[in-house]
């Protein structure tokens, strides 16, 4: 088990802010990190990765500072954006100098593991430089888990994958956060984190915008409407008595049903039963249709 | 430290980028097969090849190439994430990758100004231009390997070395010799078998103590500069 934990950091580019005053503390169990392009992501994967000095505050990895201090890469893997491998080699040739420079204990059985766990075994002989994107990341994804880390960080890893791979990079992620290992992955695609993981940084403009389960950080924000979509036994009757109530903002009628605006989702959601009960209208859906992220996600960058 | 040794050398001769060495060895070795075919008297020839050509473009350019080649391909693709991203002694991955383009560098030049050496004067002639070259492939390996990681022009900045630093101004301004390594070469392999045709232009001492500091000197600085090394990330 181990903690990333980022204190206070800041990172600034010359004149540019690129990351301001970030405290967070990331645990076993898969996170994501969100945010729109630029936001700082990378930024903040490359001083958690010891590949940049924070500015101002520290970055830490058990206690241990990451920068400078190679000893780290024993605990943590890194699977970067950049794409780039030694395309001379094959994936096997590849990965296998990956666990020797780890120094493992057996690094053949490690590399065997590694590949069969991302399932590039039948195309291990193949050099690197003829495989497709997808390919090319399972095996940096290989390369990066040879000496089982504790701590895993991806940069974008869903970039170029089909979905297929997609799936299957999501299941091996979510069986090494359920296994215990401290997985951090960004992405700006917002379906990617939602699939993955309930918990999110969410970093907006250089700060942390977010923090924790992002359906919980969605309810915090009360004072948007929440979007519900519901279908009932008499949709048009339902939405004369729910017009009544205080806590709804508005309704559209549509023809599979109605989309309904909420100002408070606690009152709402206690209102709607007993409503729908009081006029004998039988519920058939009731969908909170912008638990998004990407309605989380633009709420919190107009806020 | 292996693996990354072997790592890099499979890099450097694996791809094609390996043909880029052949011509200029081959050009020498050439010219100096045809004078001698032709019996010109190596007094006419011998400094205009050796040095003119051997010790002041073959030797630094092909330590330019393999130096460069042996990290700052890495840094520039950004496959160097992968060997950075080992608990390994930021010393030993320098220590690899200055032991192979070092080795390669002095092999690949040593033997073609060996056969050259012979053809021009003699066997010791031959053999004093090894010793020179070797040294000579070391401290140009130390230096470009550091270019590559203060610069992101490395080969821009080393042949502005070559060229200009020892080829122009080292002709005429006295005082830049002491810190040209093409100058350490001519003195050193000219104290082993002094002949007419190398003229060093600093003392013996001089030559050896600056060899050395620059090998050992470029050696620290890049271990430094590796151990923080900085990734910009593309998109933020």
């Amino acid at each position: 088990m181990s903690t990333v934990e980022l204190e206070n950091v800041s990172r600034w580019y010359g004149n540019v802010v690129a990351v301001n005053d970030i405290s967070m503390t990331l645990q076993p169990g898969v996170t994501g990190l969100l945010g729109p392009n630029g936001a700082g992501k990378t930024t903040v994967l490359h001083m958690m990765a010891g590949f940049l000095a924070p500015s101002k505050g520290s970055v830490t990895i058990d206690n241990a500072p990451t920068w400078r201090n190679p000893g780290i890469y024993r605990t943590l893997g890194l699977v970067a954006e950049r794409e780039a491998v030694h395309g001379f080699l094959t994936a096997h040739e590849f990965v296998l100098a990956c666990a020797k420079m780890q120094k493992l204990p057996d690094p053949a059985a490690a590399t065997k593991r590694a590949l069969e766990l991302v399932e590039m075994t039948s195309a291990q002989d193949r050099r690197i430089d003829t495989f497709s994107k997808g390919m090319r990341q399972r095996t940096r994804v290989a390369a990066a888990l040879v000496h089982e880390p504790q701590v895993l960080l991806l940069d974008e890893p869903f970039n170029g994958m089909d979905p297929r791979q997609r799936m299957h990079m999501m299941e091996l992620l979510h069986k090494l956060g359920d296994e215990g290992h401290t997985i951090l992955f960004s992405s700006h695609i917002l379906e990617e984190v939602e699939q993955l993981s309930g918990l999110v940084q969410v970093i907006v403009a250089g700060r942390l915008a977010a923090s924790g389960d992002y359906r919980r950080i969605r309810r915090l924000m009360t004072n948007r409407p929440h979007v519900f979509a519901l279908q009932s036994s008499d949709d048009r009757r339902l939405a004369v008595a729910l017009i009544g109530e205080k806590s709804v903002s508005g309704i559209e009628v549509e023809a599979n049903g109605l989309t309904v605006r909420a100002s408070d989702y606690g009152s709402f959601t206690r209102a709607l039963p007993r409503i729908a009960l009081g006029e004998g209208i039988r519920l058939r859906k009731v969908l909170p249709s912008d638990e998004s992220l990407e309605s989380v996600f633009s709420y919190l960058l107009e806020a | 430290m292996s693996t990354v040794a072997y790592i890099t050398a499979r890099g450097l001769l694996g791809r094609r980028r390996v043909l880029l060495l052949l011509p200029l060895p081959l050009l020498l070795v050439g010219l100096a097969l045809i004078c001698r075919a032709y019996d010109v008297d190596p007094d006419q020839w011998g400094q205009a090849v050796v040095v003119g050509l051997g010790l002041a473009v073959m030797l630094p350019v092909i330590s330019l190439i393999i130096g460069t080649g042996v990290l700052g391909s890495e840094v520039d693709d950004g496959t160097i994430v992968h060997i950075l991203t080992k608990p390994l002694a930021r010393r030993d991955i320098i220590l690899a990758k200055l032991l192979v383009a070092a080795g390669v560098s002095a092999v690949t030049s040593a033997i073609p100004l060996f056969v050259t050496g012979v053809l021009a004067d003699s066997v010791r002639f031959g053999l004093a231009l090894v010793v020179g070259a070797v040294a000579g492939a070391i401290a140009y390996s130390a230096l470009f390997l550091l270019l590559s990681l203060v610069t992101r022009r490395p080969v821009l900045l080393g042949l502005a070395y070559i060229l200009v630093w020892e080829g122009l101004l080292g002709r005429f301004v006295s005082g830049t010799r002491v810190l040209s390594i093409e100058q350490y070469v001519i003195t050193i392999a000219d104290r082993i078998a002094p002949t007419g045709m190398l003229d060093g232009k600093v003392s013996v001492p001089v030559a050896i103590v600056m060899t050395v500091i620059f090998a050992i000197g470029g050696t620290i600085y890049a271990v430094n500069r590796l151990g923080s090394f900085s990734v910009a990330g593309e998109t933020s």
